[in-house]
């Protein structure tokens, strides 16, 4: 289950992203991508395990939007979105096989 | 202040082995600090250890020694109980020295 | 910009299938006893004593540096300060010593201990700073140099001294001691790397130049002297720098899963010795 659902959002967003290019995103296409990935990013923040390369990624979807490139601050917002998914899941995982891990 | 100079230095026969750690932040002037402005340059230039008024070893540093640098050498002549002198001047004319005993 | 997406959900998915489920009820004593055995199981010509200087008790070419480094340590001037540290008074006239038992003389070993007033583990990093907030001073930050250089000169004060953790009898402390276990084995980061990950599967083997160390008695060497720092650090600043080594966001210095995870590592290092302040690559 776990393996087919990270997949599917894995193919998802990068069918997004190749649905966006054939319209130029605006400057409202990026705030909902934004909204979105904040979300996930909050949601990686409570459960304390979010990685550094979500950041980067929505700070370089802030830069792109502040010069005005749209297509781009989307595609670097979704993928933002899909790290911190990433994390919540692999939070999630963790949970249930960390005990395995320990040396017994 | 306590001094930045740390030594020591044991005589065996002939030769007397030397150890120093100077306390001492030897900024290259390369370094950006987390705002990044450059950190001014700030590092030990000269050292130089004397016995019985002459100089028996002198290090030529600068940028390229990093922080708390640690020398280690021999040299011959001196004796148990001789004065050891080491004196350091860095980029910016401050300067410390500190005198061991040969043990 | 796919394949990195890629590679992060295969990161996730491939993460181990259990092949039963183990139970994560916590039996300290038993759990000791079967940490300490892989580790001496796997490292038959290391002797138990050893285990505390880390990568050097791995490898027999960086043991050998570390002596000729040991011979003159770079700490002695982080030691120095914290020695002048410990004997300033506060503003209030108290001092260091009024904090501890033993006037803080030799008492690192105890820490982290299960503090029942406040039901959380303190270690003795956050021990230090109660003690300058009860009397009046500000907190040292966690991850600077103030609180590396007073912690080791309490670390060598307690050289030589055996790890002496203690778990009483009170759920809550048990719960700590699980939580910095869960902590421990939990993968974490975009590499998805646990602590275990290197410390425990991979002791002795090399993280691109870096000789990892065994997770027994990874915290009897604390603080320590890092040359990659250039400096004194502080147990936070190394967990900190791990977590965003696996490019996972760090937790703020001291924050609870850090002592517990401290905790636990120290538990399981009961009875090694004290070797820190100690001196890392």
């Amino acid at each position: 289950m776990r393996t087919r659902t990270l997949i599917g959002l894995a193919v998802a967003a990068s069918v997004a992203g190749f649905a966006s290019a054939a319209f130029a995103a605006t400057a409202d296409d990026y705030k909902a991508a934004e909204a979105k990935a904040d979300a996930a990013i909050k949601q990686a923040h409570a459960l304390k395990n979010e990685w550094t390369t979500t950041a980067d990624a929505m700070k370089q979807a802030k830069a792109a939007a502040s010069a005005g490139k749209f297509d781009e601050a989307v595609k670097h917002a979704q993928e933002a979105e899909t790290l911190a998914n990433a994390s919540i899941a692999q939070s999630r995982e963790q949970e249930k096989l960390w005990p395995d891990a320990v040396v017994r | 202040m306590a001094s930045t100079i740390r030594v020591r230095a044991i005589a065996s026969g002939d030769a007397t082995q030397v150890q120093a750690l100077i306390s001492h932040p030897m900024d290259s002037g390369f370094v950006k600090d987390s705002k990044g402005q450059l950190i001014p340059a700030h590092h030990i230039d000269v050292v130089e250890f004397e016995h019985n008024g002459k100089v028996v070893f002198t290090c030529l540093w600068g940028p390229a020694v990093s922080k708390d640098p640690y020398v280690k050498f021999s040299f011959k002549g001196a004796k148990k109980g001789d004065d050891l002198k080491v004196s350091w001047v860095d980029n910016k004319g401050q300067s410390d020295s500190s005198v061991a005993k040969i043990g | 910009m796919l394949r990195k997406l890629l590679i992060a959900v295969a990161m996730v998915a491939g993460a181990a299938q259990p092949l039963f489920a183990a139970d994560a009820a916590s039996d300290p004593k038993g759990e000791f006893k079967a940490f300490r055995d892989y580790f001496t199981n796997r490292f038959p010509k290391v002797a138990l004593d050893d285990f505390v200087n880390g990568p050097y008790s791995m490898d027999e070419g960086l043991r050998k540096q570390w002596k000729a480094i040991d011979e003159f340590p770079p700490y002695d001037f982080a030691i120095d300060k914290g020695k002048e540290m410990f004997a300033t008074p506060f503003k209030n006239g108290k001092s260091y010593g009024d904090c501890f038992p033993n006037k803080g003389i030799g008492v690192r070993q105890d820490y982290p201990q299960f503090d029942a007033k406040s039901g959380q583990v303190i270690t003795l990093d956050m021990a230090l700073n109660n003690c300058r907030e009860a009397n009046g001073e500000k907190p040292f930050d966690y991850t600077k140099d103030d609180m590396a250089a007073l912690t080791a000169y309490m670390a060598f004060t307690s050289r030589g001294k055996p790890m002496n953790i203690k778990i009483p009898d009170d759920p809550r402390a048990l719960a700590a001691y699980t939580n910095g276990k869960r902590y421990f084995y939990t993968r974490r980061g975009q590499l998805n790397f646990s602590c275990a990950s290197c410390h425990v599967q991979n002791p002795g083997n090399h993280i691109r130049t870096e000789v990892l160390a065994p997770a027994l008695g990874i915290m009897n060497a604390m603080p320590i002297y890092r040359s990659a720092w250039g400096g004194m650090g502080t147990t936070s600043r190394r967990l900190r720098t791990c977590n965003s080594q696996v490019r996972g966001v760090p937790l703020p210095g001291e924050s609870e899963e850090y002592r517990d995870v401290e905790y636990y590592l120290s538990y399981m290092a009961n009875g090694l010795p004290i070797s820190g302040p100690g001196t890392r690559p």
